[in-house]
């Protein structure tokens, strides 16, 4: 069984500000961290592999700095981290990010089964893992909580719902989002943190990948940026007074003359 | 401060920070108002390597020594005293084995105990010894097979937990202090039952108790070193212990510290944070001194112990005192700062007041400590007149 984990370095903090010079988050001083959905992906691949055997891989698309969160995710159990970094996938869409991680799985990982965590923490989207299915034309599943069954063929997923839950069986090689409730990632050990330290990350670029510049980074991602800005929280309070009939009424009045309702 | 500790030093502490904040933090409170074993924790430090810290590198351990140990026994204190006692605890139910213990009986049990699968104690003190450990009266008559052991020992930390007992003594009553030797003994020996648990103060979440032993027969082959070293094995023991009380001390006040900051920032009186207030800004700054000073002391101590110095009772006492003291005056006033707030137990800095209050008694109480370390400065006045 082998698993592909992606995983993505995000800034440790919720508190992000903003330059607004030039519309980009301000990461200085701030720790990166793995997405800590990711790290429940993580967990669940080194337990498959502890069931099965075969080999974990963690992929993950960034800067040269994320080669630290794939030793972190070696120091958890993983078997092998690939980077990939270049300036040209800089100002990557979702679009963008998926075809370049797409195309790299297809040239560099043998897998069974490919492991994303279900949404990131400064993005959030969500979208990642279902475009990287599409891209590799496998059968996917977002949301898992728990994995039934599985074996060398197919497993059983439990999606989570709103209310209640979905039993999915899909075949592999398949790609699944995994949320919080799938496991509880372990702490890595003091020895592996230091035998990592100096443990080679394997880096590919562009042209290791072999796509085409157009295809990746800003030139190759068809959303756009519009403006960001920080939301500011503005609350204000108003205690209304008088007959209850009446305070009703005003509340209502002020709700719609606010479009809140 | 810059301590210039090594990438494995740092490691060894981040780590041990996390797992204090992601898994002692959320039931520290829990744990202090049931004094329930954390054994979940338990299981967590050991994945991490935690119980490997002290243990040699030949019996699966990561070879640190006591500068190691005090920095996760300081990371674990700083979010609970008492878990971090129910660790520390650990390397002296083991160091007296590591010091003294054959070969045989190092194999046979440091690679489960740097597993973090059978926990250890370490037993002298008895009703009618405590800081006068020299007055222990359990017994253990040598006979076929063996040592039969009687007598009861008090206040032992991680009884009826360990599975495993370092415990001093009298295999010569006739002899006082140099008839003692050291025994190892597994938990479930025949004899051997557990007592009274005790309900405590601070550090909650350890459990302390007594140990009885009836006619308890262990085998020969569990005397740790010679007949008759058990006295001295102890002394050195807690030469090389008392830092790791020390760092213990350092991880309380400086979690006291940080909550005493937090509040001081939040709590507006008089229309401002009374971390503007010149008076509490002094009582800050002095508390912020205090620790820095006694966590520079115990790093220079441990840093001694570990250089393999033999003479070392004077500057590891004094760790252990000067941090103690700092660790009850900090959260004393911690909880000053905190006001009212700090008073209720919703608020954690009185638990840290309970907690700070042992590490000024165990393992040789202050006073004591201080008559030893006087006696050093009369020797060294003696030599040069």
């Amino acid at each position: 069984m082998n698993v592909v984990v992606c995983l993505k370095q995000v800034p440790g903090t919720t508190q992000v500000k903003i330059d607004l010079e030039t519309n980009t988050l301000i990461r200085e001083g701030i720790e990166n961290i793995i997405n800590p959905f990711d790290t429940y992906a993580i967990e669940e691949g080194v337990r498959l592999r502890e069931r099965f055997g075969g080999k974990v891989t963690v992929i993950s698309m960034g800067p040269t700095q994320a080669e630290a969160a794939l030793r972190e995710a070696i120091s958890l159990g993983a078997d092998k981290g690939v980077l990939l970094s270049d300036a040209a996938f800089a100002g990557a869409d979702t679009l963008a990010t998926t075809y370049t991680i797409s195309a790299a799985i297809k040239r560099f990982c043998n897998f069974d089964l490919i492991l994303c965590g279900n949404e990131t923490i400064d993005s959030g989207t969500s979208q990642v893992g279902p475009q990287l299915a599409e891209f590799l034309n496998i059968p996917h599943v977002t949301n898992v909580g728990a994995i039934d069954h599985m074996d060398e063929k197919e497993l059983i997923v439990v999606r989570s719902l709103d209310r209640g839950y979905m039993k999915i069986r899909v075949s592999l090689p398949a790609l699944i989002t995994v949320n919080r409730s799938i496991n509880e990632p372990r702490f890595p050990t003091v020895a592996n943190i230091l035998e990592v330290a100096d443990k080679q990350i394997i880096t590919y670029d562009l042209n290791d990948i072999g796509i085409m510049r157009e295809q990746t980074g800003l030139i190759g991602s068809p959303t756009r940026m519009a403006s960001m800005y920080e939301s500011k929280e503005r609350r204000s309070c108003t205690i209304l007074q008088g007959a209850p009939g009446e305070i009703a009424k005003e509340a209502v009045t002020k709700l719609k003359q606010a479009h809140v309702i | 401060m810059e301590y210039f500790l090594t990438e494995e030093q740092k490691t060894i502490k981040s780590l041990a920070r996390r797992i204090a904040e992601e898994k002692i933090l959320p039931v520290r409170a829990e744990l202090d108002e049931k004094e329930e074993f954390p054994w979940a924790i338990i299981k967590d430090l050991a994945d991490a390597d935690m119980f490997r810290v002290f243990i040699p590198e030949e019996y699966e351990g990561l070879g640190g020594g006591c500068l190691e140990l005090c920095l996760v026994v300081e990371e674990l204190s700083r979010v609970c005293g008492g878990v971090a006692t129910t660790y520390a605890v650990n390397a002296l139910g083991s160091y007296t084995l590591i010091e003294y213990g054959t070969e045989e009986q190092k194999r046979k049990y440091l690679p489960d105990i740097a597993a973090g699968k059978r926990l250890t104690a370490f037993a002298i003190s008895e009703a009618t010894a405590g800081s006068d450990a020299s007055a222990i009266k359990m017994t253990a008559d040598k006979v076929e097979g063996g040592y039969l052991l009687n007598g009861t020992k008090q206040f032992i930390t991680n009884a009826g937990e360990a599975e495993l007992y370092t415990v001093i003594v009298l295999t010569d009553k006739t002899r006082g202090a140099r008839g003692a030797s050291a025994i190892f003994v597994e938990k479930d020996t025949p004899g051997f039952t557990f007592g009274k648990k005790e309900k405590k103060m601070g550090i909650r979440a350890s459990a302390t108790g007594e140990l009885v032993f009836r006619n308890c027969l262990v085998p020969q082959e569990n005397l740790i070193g010679k007949e008759g070293l058990g006295f001295i094995q102890a002394l050195r023991l807690f030469d090389r212990s008392r830092p790791g009380i020390g760092a213990q001390a350092v991880g309380i006040a400086q979690g006291a510290l940080e909550m005493a900051v937090d509040y001081a920032q939040q709590r507006v009186q008089f229309d401002h944070p009374i971390i503007t207030q010149p008076v509490v800004q002094d009582m800050l700054a002095e508390m912020a001194i205090q620790t820095e000073a006694a966590r520079a002391l115990v790093y220079a101590a441990a840093r001694m112990v570990d250089s393999g110095a033999r003479k070392i009772t004077e500057e590891s006492a004094m760790a252990k005192v000067f941090a103690s003291d700092v660790a009850m005056r900090v959260t004393t006033d911690a909880l000053q700062v905190c006001g009212g707030t700090g008073y209720m137990k919703d608020y954690p800095v009185e638990k840290m007041m309970r907690d700070a209050k042992i590490t000024q008694i165990y393992e040789g109480a202050n006073q004591i400590l201080r008559n030893a370390i006087a006696v050093e400065l009369r020797k060294r006045k003696a030599k040069t007149e």
